[in-house]
């Protein structure tokens, strides 16, 4: 009997490229996501009447199954990683946006008040009053994004074996090693789960004024 | 736009309409596995969440739960599930419980727990048993957030059931599978878009539902 971690040949990768393949998969399109994200937010806020439509077609991208939406994209992109990470990347625009229309509107208006006496421009306001008052806000709708978007790289195995860790299901089947399947969930499991540890990390440190016990959502 | 084109050429095929693997046939047996699945996640995720709103106990567990629930990989799991139990509803069934209770379960939390204490105290002093605090004051007041977690774990259980058809059962996700095997994009394209409307009838539904069933003095303040 093989070992946990000797995978079959035919995936082409060690464990922990497979590892390295699926975090890249899975964050570069919550990374795109993030960056696409801050201005449609702040859109949102300075234009009030553009949240509900903003809402409303990301809902309704949200309601199209990954699944459907990655075999769509082959027509444009091939079975490639691109095909997977373009939905990821919409799918964690659902749960960003929000998150940051929240966090910026959360800021007081006193605390604008007072960062406009003290002469701050539009732009200074924005990056180092309503941004930092909103991270607890964006790191929260991240820790969602980031570890669902992890779980569902798996099922990119369906188009053309690219959903990294995922593609161990496959093989899981045609071997009948459930063993490779059982280490294909609890690996995914762990990276979620270790990805929102680092995320919670990350805003401990952003917030320093923010009281610590009783903080953790 | 190629997109259309197939979802036209998929609706106009009249052979899609009827029979075994009719459109009516697929959409019966999604609509099934949906409800079930939401039915069993909202049996265990809602008294859980509600009770532990209100006893405020609990909540960091809770939340490390719903992170590990949302860290399973769906799709996995559905495999894992297969080789170890076979072929048959319970293999699907396991994968989207896990996935819907967290919304409902951390939602249903948040929502008690975010409740004004002034009139819970107020129903106390008025003698209120804590069950009818919890049933009386807290749910109406905790309704529209709860529904939303609800919406939520609905639409993402929509959705994923499409993976049902990967160990072979029927719902929307066949046309999906099945078109993706066949090189047949007209297939999926279909599939897609009748799981879409399904989600957003899903959503339409709860909103109808939040209009019925929330108090108007909730909705004012909300």
């Amino acid at each position: 009997m093989s070992g946990f971690f000797d995978l079959p040949s035919d995936l082409q990768h060690s464990y922990l490229g497979l590892v390295g393949l699926h975090l890249r998969e899975a964050l570069l399109p919550v990374l795109a996501g993030l960056l696409l994200s801050l201005p449609v937010a702040q859109l949102c806020v300075r234009f009030r009447w553009m949240y509900p439509p903003v809402l409303g077609i990301t809902t309704v991208l949200y309601a199209i199954p990954s699944l459907a939406f990655f075999v769509v994209l082959i027509d444009y992109f091939g079975q490639s990683e691109t095909t997977v990470m373009i939905p990821l990347a919409l799918y964690s625009l659902v749960v960003l946006v929000p998150a940051i229309v929240d966090g910026v509107r959360s800021v007081p208006p006193e605390t604008l008040a007072a960062a406009q006496a003290m002469g701050f421009g539009a732009v200074r306001r924005y990056l180092q009053i309503q941004l930092p008052i909103a991270v607890p806000a964006i790191i929260a709708g991240l820790r969602v994004a980031t570890v669902s978007s992890i779980s569902l790289v798996s099922v990119g195995m369906l188009i053309g074996n690219q959903g990294a860790l995922g593609n161990m299901l496959y093989d899981a089947q045609t071997y009948h090693r459930p063993a490779l399947a059982v280490n294909s969930v609890v690996t995914i499991a762990v990276l979620g789960i270790l990805a929102d540890g680092v995320l919670v990390l990350l805003r401990l440190l952003l917030t320093p004024w923010m009281p610590r016990k009783g903080a953790t959502r | 736009m190629n997109v259309l084109n197939f979802a036209h050429s998929f609706f106009s095929d009249s052979a899609h309409w009827h029979g075994y693997d009719g459109i009516p046939t697929r959409f019966a047996e999604h609509l099934r596995y949906s409800l079930e699945a939401l039915l069993i996640a909202a049996a265990i995720g809602l008294p859980v969440g509600l009770l532990t709103g209100h006893t405020g106990r609990g909540g960091n567990a809770l939340a490390l739960l719903a992170t590990a629930g949302r860290a399973l990989p769906s799709f996995g799991l559905l495999v894992l599930m297969f080789l170890w139990i076979g072929f048959g509803l319970l293999p699907v069934m396991i994968p989207l419980v896990v996935l819907a209770v967290p919304p409902i379960l951390v939602t249903a939390y948040e929502a008690v727990r975010s409740v004004d204490p002034s009139p819970v105290d107020a129903a106390r002093g008025m003698g209120m048993s804590e069950t009818r605090v919890l049933l009386q004051v807290e749910l109406p007041v905790a309704l529209p957030l709860v529904l939303s977690g609800l919406r939520t774990a609905a639409i993402q259980i929509v959705s994923t059931a499409t993976i049902a058809a990967y160990v072979s059962l029927g719902g929307l996700g066949r046309y999906i599978i099945d078109g993706l095997y066949q090189r047949n994009y007209d297939k999926v394209v279909g599939g897609a878009t009748l799981t879409a409307a399904l989600a957003l009838a899903t959503l339409g539904l709860f909103w109808a539902a939040a209009r019925l069933t929330v108090s108007p003095g909730v909705r004012r303040n909300g």
